[in-house]
């Protein structure tokens, strides 16, 4: 294990899987490395739970569309027992009939390890994930609350010690303080027992806070891959650029400065913005670009920056959210801008702005993100 | 108007007697019909016969004495076996068309219909649909002789395989539907774990399955083992004279022999025993959920309100 660049472990080519004939998995590829915390991020629908149920082997791929390979091996044949993987699902699906003990011991039973080592391997099992054995091992499911539920669903599927955990939603039925803690939680499992995690959410900030990549789905495809910083600060379509943070949002016709830089004639007015590397504008094409609120600012009509991009409009709300301030600006040519100012005290030193009074937002040319169009 | 806020602010001082006043009509109705002539039918099994049918209010035990006789004793072992026997073909052929319909997903209305379609029917229509199937001129005997492959009828009725094939034909859906009730809830998450967790197909049906389904399963066993301990029409129709259950027994002794004592006697004998082994198969742990707290209550189980139906400590 010399190389800097270590095999994957799980990789997608050009994978699809259809249902009644819709694709729900259209054409993806994507490789994981190992120990890396990966996530499938999407709305409802955008088939990223599918590609988790394609790598687990609970759905076939479409025959003859792509290869799924874990550490090497093509596995599209392979069931799910035969795959090496743990999953941790959305409902915990606990057995019932079964103790905690017995429930984590499902798995070592199975894959017919000798029963002395059974109790012992139970025990780390649930130490690790920080359950007692001694006051939770003989309790039913039932007698337990749902974040300690998840903690026996994760020691059933570590007690197997596999390469690779699968988990769907793990978090998504837990209250908001709980679901904090437990993420934290999952993040050192990652880092401490060098597993590679594939984790399927619809929670962007689950994604950002707990991932080394995320691969953001949408419509079967994957809209974009990187880490969280990449995908939150160059967004590649409208698409990521909505549904990662807010953003805020302007097209126009394109026209070629040169140096990847660009001017965009807007029903706003004319922009000069600068395109991340990479970034394919099609000069004279209608492109849009979007602007997240913390890199506006609002300046008096007046004293706009020169060197900056500036839309005129009408300041129509401010909202107090401790750290920042968000000040919603009605554009005078339609729409809505969301600015987030930092805020610097409004007792000491409050912004000058008040419902009603005129303002513009602005924007440095290399502050906003000119978006591909999403097919 | 003014009587109904009372009756209404009483019940909102007494919240526990609200769910006591909603049971109170079927609390009624099983006393005047069900416990008053069960006490009746008690009082007379203690008895002495009276000459022209009825009773003489004379205490005696004699017919609980004559019950013990073999020649009874052999009907009634007949029976428990019968019933056994059907319980458990039932639960041969009922298991596996639940699993299917709990799957089928497109085409489980239909098929529920086709399970529950014979209840449609009385029972004894049923009864004597299979006496056509199954009488020397009937249709199985005119296929296999049109067919060649016999020279002469088979005698299939009034035969113990006649008795067993009614009381399976007629006790299948009591078997099938419970099961299928308990498949149907078994979330498929949990056969998915199971999978990942390495159990193949057999060691997912027994390890996973077939325990989420035991409810519906003794469910199913009770409803079919029950009836067909005391069902006499099947045996009477299709096994004639010489099939004879416990229920045609306790009949003929109200209705023939005018023997209203014994016929009683009779009867709480095979409740007893129904009770007694009721109880036995709910002892068992994964049985007592089955039956809802009464069950539970019965089974011995420690609830915190026992004495209460509808206690709400309960999960479902």
């Amino acid at each position: 294990m010399t190389s800097a660049r270590l095999d994957p472990v799980v990789e997608f080519q050009s994978v699809s899987k259809s249902f009644d004939g819709k694709r729900a998995v259209d054409d993806v590829s994507f490789s994981i490395q190992p120990g890396e915390f990966f996530s499938l991020l999407g709305p409802s629908g955008c088939g990223k739970t599918t590609t988790l149920r394609l790598l687990a082997g609970f759905e076939p791929a479409d025959p003859g569309t792509g290869e799924i390979r874990i550490n090497g091996r093509r596995v599209n044949e392979e069931r799910p027992w035969e795959r090496g993987v743990g999953m941790v699902f959305q409902n915990y699906a606990l057995f019932p009939h079964l103790s905690v003990e017995r429930n984590v011991a499902f798995g070592l039973e199975q894959r017919r390890v000798p029963r002395a080592e059974i109790p012992d391997r139970v025990h780390r099992a649930l130490d690790l994930v920080r359950l007692d054995p001694r006051e939770f091992g003989r309790r039913a499911p039932s007698q337990l609350s749902g974040g300690q539920r998840q903690r026996v669903a994760l020691a059933r599927a570590l007690v197997l010690e596999p390469r690779l955990l699968l988990l769907d939603e793990p978090l998504g039925a837990l209250d908001l303080k709980l679901r904090k803690e437990m993420q934290l939680e999952l993040k050192s499992l990652n880092r401490a027992l060098g597993i590679t995690f594939v984790y399927v959410t619809h929670d962007q900030e689950e994604a950002l806070t707990m991932s080394d990549r995320i691969a953001v789905m949408d419509r079967g495809r994957i809209a974009q891959l990187g880490t969280p910083a990449d995908v939150y600060e160059n967004p590649r379509t409208a698409f990521v650029a909505s549904f990662i943070g807010e953003s805020n949002f302007f097209s126009g016709r394109s026209e070629a400065l040169g140096d990847r830089r660009w001017r965009i004639t807007s029903a706003h007015g004319v922009f000069e913005v600068v395109a991340e590397p990479g970034v394919r504008v099609a000069a004279g094409a209608e492109v849009g670009i979007a602007v997240r609120p913390e890199w506006m600012d609002v300046y008096p009509l007046d004293q706009t920056p020169p060197e900056e991009n500036a839309v005129p409009g009408t300041v129509q709300e401010i909202i107090y959210l401790g750290e920042t301030l968000h000040v919603l600006v009605a554009l005078d040519a339609g729409g809505t801008a969301k600015v987030a100012v930092r805020n610097e005290g409004q007792l000491i030193k409050p912004i000058p702005w008040t419902r009603g009074a005129r303002a513009a937002v602005a924007w440095l040319p290399e502050d906003c993100q000119v978006l591909e169009p999403s097919e | 108007m003014n009587l109904r806020r009372r009756i209404l602010r009483w019940f909102g001082r007494h919240p526990g007697a609200t769910g006591y006043a909603l049971l109170s009509p079927a609390i009624g109705w099983l006393v005047l019909f069900f416990l008053v002539p069960i006490l009746v039918m008690l009082a007379y099994s203690a008895m002495r016969r009276g000459t022209y049918g009825g009773v003489e209010p004379t205490l005696t035990f004699e017919h609980y004495r004559r019950f013990f006789d073999p020649l009874y004793l052999a009907v009634l072992q007949r029976t428990l076996v019968w019933s056994a026997v059907t319980t458990v073909v039932c639960l041969l052929i009922g298991y596996p068309v639940a699993f299917v319909i709990a799957r089928a997903t497109r085409w489980r209305p239909l098929l529920l219909f086709l399970v529950v379609l014979p209840f449609w029917t009385s029972f004894l229509v049923r009864m004597f649909a299979m006496i056509f199937l199954l009488r020397d001129t009937g249709f199985i005997n005119g296929v296999l002789l049109r067919l060649g492959l016999i020279d002469e009828p088979l005698t299939l009725l009034y035969t113990r395989g006649a008795v067993l094939l009614g009381l399976v034909y007629g006790f299948l859906p009591l078997m099938i539907l419970p099961i299928y009730a308990s498949l149907e809830k078994l979330d498929d998450s949990l056969l998915e774990a199971a999978e990942v967790l390495g159990a193949r197909p057999v060691a997912r049906f027994a390890r996973v399955i077939w325990p989420l389904s035991l409810p519906g399963v003794v469910a199913g066993s009770l409803l079919v083992f029950i009836p067909a301990l005391g069902s006499f029409v099947t045996s009477d129709l299709l096994g004639g004279a010489k099939q004879v259950m416990i229920g045609n027994l306790i009949q003929n002794q109200f209705t023939v022999s005018r023997n209203w004592p014994f016929g009683s006697a009779a009867a709480f004998v095979v409740m007893a025993i129904v009770l007694v082994a009721v109880l036995l198969y709910l002892r068992r742990r994964d049985a007592r959920e089955l039956l809802g707290c009464s069950a539970r209550w019965l089974a011995g189980s420690s609830s915190s309100r026992p004495w209460c139906p509808c206690s709400s400590t309960r999960r479902w």
